[in-house]
C-alpha cells in the first residue's frame, strides 16, 4: 500500500445495501490528500450513500481507510476528528443560536462528560470569523437567510477541525451568486487549512470549475474516474445522465456543460 | 437570563416552596414554631408533640415526596423531549404510565389489602419499568429501528395493550375500582417516609445521570445522522437517557399515582426563561419541577379544605392549555 501514505481516503471494494437494495457495489477509490474530488452522477446513483459510508455512518462491506488507517480502528470521536460531513439537508434546530450550533462542531474534541474549554471556544470564534458570521453569533438559526445558514453549517464543520471534509450538495437551494461564493470559500479553506474535500454535486459546470478530480457514479458503481476532461466528457455524460449535452471549453474564458439544443444530434 | 442567576432563582423558588408546603395545612402551626422546630432538627421542646408529629410525619414527607415527584417528572419530560426530538414527549410516553397502572391494579385486585402501602408502589414501579422495557424491545425488534419514531410507536402499542389488560382486571374485580381510580388520579395525601425510601434511590440515580449527560442532549438536536458524524454514539445515549428517565418516572408514579402534564408544563416554561439549551433546561427543570408539584399540592389540599382535590386533576387543568401551546409552537416544525 504505497499509495496509502499520501491518501486521505481510500475505498476498496466498498458495497452498501440499504433496504434490501444494492446502493453501492464494488467502489474502489483513492483520494489524495489536499485534493478536491467531486462525485457526480444521476439521481439515485449512490452519491449521498458514498459520502455517508466514507464517514462510517452506514453499514457496509469492503474497506474504508482514513489517512492510512481502517475506519473501524478509529474510535467514534477520533473518526469525527478525521472526517466532517456537511449533509445535503442539515437538520436545523431553529431556536438554537449560531454560536451554540457552531460549538457543536467541537463535540468530538470534548470528553463525553467534560465541558468545552478555551481551545474549543477559540476554534468556534475562528470558524465564525472565517465564514463572516461573527456578527450573527447570537442570532437564532431560524432568523438566518439560506446563504447564511449554509455558512453556519460550514462553520460547524470547520470548527470540527477534521482534515477531510465531505460536502453533500453544498449549493442546494442557493442562488447563483451564493453558489459560487460558497464554493470559492471552500476552495480557499481547502488551500489555507490544507483540507481534503470530497463533494457530491449536481451542477456539473460548477463542479468542473472547482474540483480537480472527478468520480462518475452510476447505478451504484464507479463508471469513470480522473480529470475533468476524462470524466466530464459529452459522450460519457450523455450516456449516464440520459440527456444529450455539449461541453463548451473556452480555455481561460470558461468551461461549461450545457444541454444540447434540440435536434443538434441530427445536424 | 444568564445561567448562574437562573439557577439561583430556581433554587430560591424551591426553598420558598418547601417553606410554604410545610407551613400550610388544616392544622395551624405558627411560622415561629416551625422555625424553632426546624433549627432544632425536630427536637424543640417548646413545640407541642402534636405539632411536631404533624410536621415530621405528615407535612415534611409529603413535601419531600412532592419535590421528588416534580423533579423526576420534569427532568424526564425534558430528557424525553431531547432524545425523541419531540416537544410533546412526556414521561408517560413509552408505556410507563400504562405499565404502572396495570401493576397497581394487579396488586390492589390480588394483593393482601393490609399491605397496600408497600405493594402498590412496588407493583407500579415494576409495571412502569416493564412497560418501558416492552415498548423499547418492541420498537427495536418488531418495528426494526433504533429511531425515535419506532420507539414512540412501540410505546403507543404497548400502552394500549397494557391499558386493555388493566381495564379487564378492573372489570373482573369491580370492588377494587374505587381504589385504583383514586390512584390513577394521582395522590400525595398518604405520602410518608416509606414513599421517600421507595423513590429516593431511583430518583437520585436517574436525575444525576440526566444531569451528567445534559450537554450531549444538545447534540441530538441536529438529528441522529449528524450527531453520529460528530462522534456521538446516539443509540447508546438514547438508551441511557430512556432508562434513566423511565426509572425516575416509575419512582414518581409508584409513590404518587399518575400526575400528568408536569413533564410538559415545567420544561416548556423553563425554555421560555432560559433558552433551549439542555445545559440550562435540565437543571432548571429539576428545580422548578420540584417547586411546581409542591405548590400544586398545597393548592390541592387547601382549595376545598378539609377535602382534597386529586393533584392530577389540577395538573391536567393547567397542563391541557400548555399542551396546546407546545403544539402551536411546534406546529411550524411538524408541517
Amino acid at each position: 500500500m504505497t499509495a496509502g501514505a499520501a491518501s486521505a481516503l481510500r475505498l476498496h471494494e466498498l458495497a452498501v445495501r440499504l433496504g434490501g437494495r444494492d446502493v453501492l457495489r464494488d467502489v474502489s477509490l483513492d483520494v489524495p490528500m489536499g485534493s478536491w474530488t467531486c462525485v457526480v452522477g444521476p439521481n439515485g446513483a449512490g452519491k449521498t450513500t458514498l459520502l455517508h459510508a466514507c464517514a462510517g455512518l452506514v453499514d457496509r462491506d469492503g474497506s474504508v481507510e482514513l489517512f492510512g488507517r481502517r475506519i473501524e480502528e478509529h474510535r467514534r470521536r477520533e473518526r469525527a476528528r478525521s472526517v466532517a460531513l456537511v449533509p445535503q439537508h442539515p437538520v436545523i434546530p431553529e431556536a438554537m443560536t449560531v454560536r451554540r450550533y457552531v460549538l457543536l462542531g467541537r463535540t468530538p474534541h470534548v470528553g463525553p462528560l467534560g465541558a468545552e474549554g478555551r481551545a474549543d471556544v477559540a476554534a468556534m470564534d475562528s470558524a465564525l470569523e472565517r465564514l463572516d458570521l461573527a456578527w450573527a453569533a447570537d442570532r437564532r438559526l431560524d432568523t438566518l437567510s439560506g446563504g447564511e445558514l449554509q455558512r453556519a453549517v460550514l462553520a460547524r464543520a470547520l470548527a470540527q477541525e477534521s482534515p477531510l471534509l465531505l460536502l453533500d450538495e453544498p449549493t442546494t437551494g442557493l442562488d447563483l451568486g451564493h453558489q459560487v461564493r460558497v464554493l470559492e470559500l471552500v476552495d480557499e479553506l481547502r488551500r489555507q487549512e490544507r483540507l481534503t474535500v470530497v463533494s457530491a454535486m449536481h451542477d456539473l459546470t460548477l463542479a468542473g470549475r472547482f474540483s480537480d478530480r472527478f468520480v462518475l457514479l452510476s447505478g451504484g458503481r464507479v463508471v469513470a474516474t480522473g480529470t475533468r476532461n476524462e470524466v466530464l466528457d459529452a459522450a460519457v455524460i450523455s450516456e449516464h445522465f440520459g440527456a444529450s449535452v455539449q461541453v463548451i471549453d473556452e480555455g481561460d474564458l470558461g468551461w461549461a456543460i450545457v444541454p444540447s439544443s434540440r435536434g443538434s444530434d441530427h445536424r | 437570563m444568564r445561567r448562574a442567576s437562573s439557577v439561583a432563582i430556581g433554587a430560591s423558588v424551591l426553598v420558598a416552596s418547601i417553606v410554604v408546603g410545610i407551613l400550610v395545612g388544616p392544622v395551624h402551626i405558627s411560622p415561629s414554631d416551625v422555625l424553632r422546630w426546624a433549627v432544632s432538627f425536630g427536637g424543640a421542646t417548646s413545640v407541642s408533640d402534636q405539632d411536631a408529629a404533624i410536621l415530621a410525619n405528615l407535612r415534611l414527607p409529603r413535601v419531600v415526596v412532592a419535590a421528588l415527584v416534580g423533579a423526576s417528572l420534569s427532568a424526564s419530560g425534558a430528557a424525553y423531549q431531547a432524545v425523541f426530538r419531540n416537544p410533546l414527549a412526556d414521561p408517560y410516553l413509552l408505556g410507563a404510565a400504562a405499565g404502572a397502572g396495570l401493576g397497581a391494579t394487579i396488586s390492589v385486585a390480588f394483593g393482601p389489602s393490609d399491605a397496600f402501602a408497600v405493594t402498590v408502589p412496588l407493583a407500579a414501579f415494576t409495571g412502569a419499568i416493564g412497560g418501558v422495557g416492552l415498548a423499547y424491545s418492541l420498537g427495536r425488534s418488531a418495528l426494526g429501528g433504533r429511531s425515535a419514531t419506532s420507539l414512540v410507536l412501540g410505546g403507543i402499542a404497548v400502552a394500549s395493550f397494557l391499558t386493555a389488560v388493566q381495564t379487564f382486571i378492573q372489570q373482573q374485580r369491580s370492588e377494587t375500582l374505587r381504589q385504583v381510580y383514586s390512584w390513577i388520579l394521582g395522590r400525595l395525601g398518604t405520602a410518608g417516609w416509606d414513599d421517600v425510601r421507595i423513590a429516593l434511590p431511583s430518583v437520585l440515580l436517574a436525575v444525576a445521570t440526566l444531569w451528567t449527560v445534559r450537554r450531549l442532549l444538545d447534540v441530538i438536536e441536529v438529528g441522529d445522522l449528524e450527531a453520529e458524524s460528530l462522534g456521538l454514539n446516539v443509540g447508546r445515549l438514547r438508551t441511557i437517557v430512556v432508562v434513566a428517565a423511565s426509572l425516575a418516572t416509575a419512582a414518581a408514579v409508584s409513590v404518587a399515582g399518575l400526575i400528568g402534564f408536569v413533564g410538559i408544563i415545567v420544561p416548556h416554561t423553563v425554555r421560555l426563561l432560559s433558552g433551549t439549551s439542555y445545559r440550562h433546561v435540565l437543571p432548571l427543570s429539576v428545580l422548578f419541577g420540584a417547586s411546581f408539584v409542591i405548590l400544586v399540592d398545597v393548592l390541592a389540599r387547601t382549595v376545598v379544605a378539609p377535602a382534597e382535590i386529586p393533584i392530577g386533576v389540577i395538573t391536567a387543568f393547567v397542563g391541557a392549555p400548555f399542551f396546546l401551546l407546545a403544539l402551536r409552537r411546534s406546529a411550524g416544525r411538524l408541517t
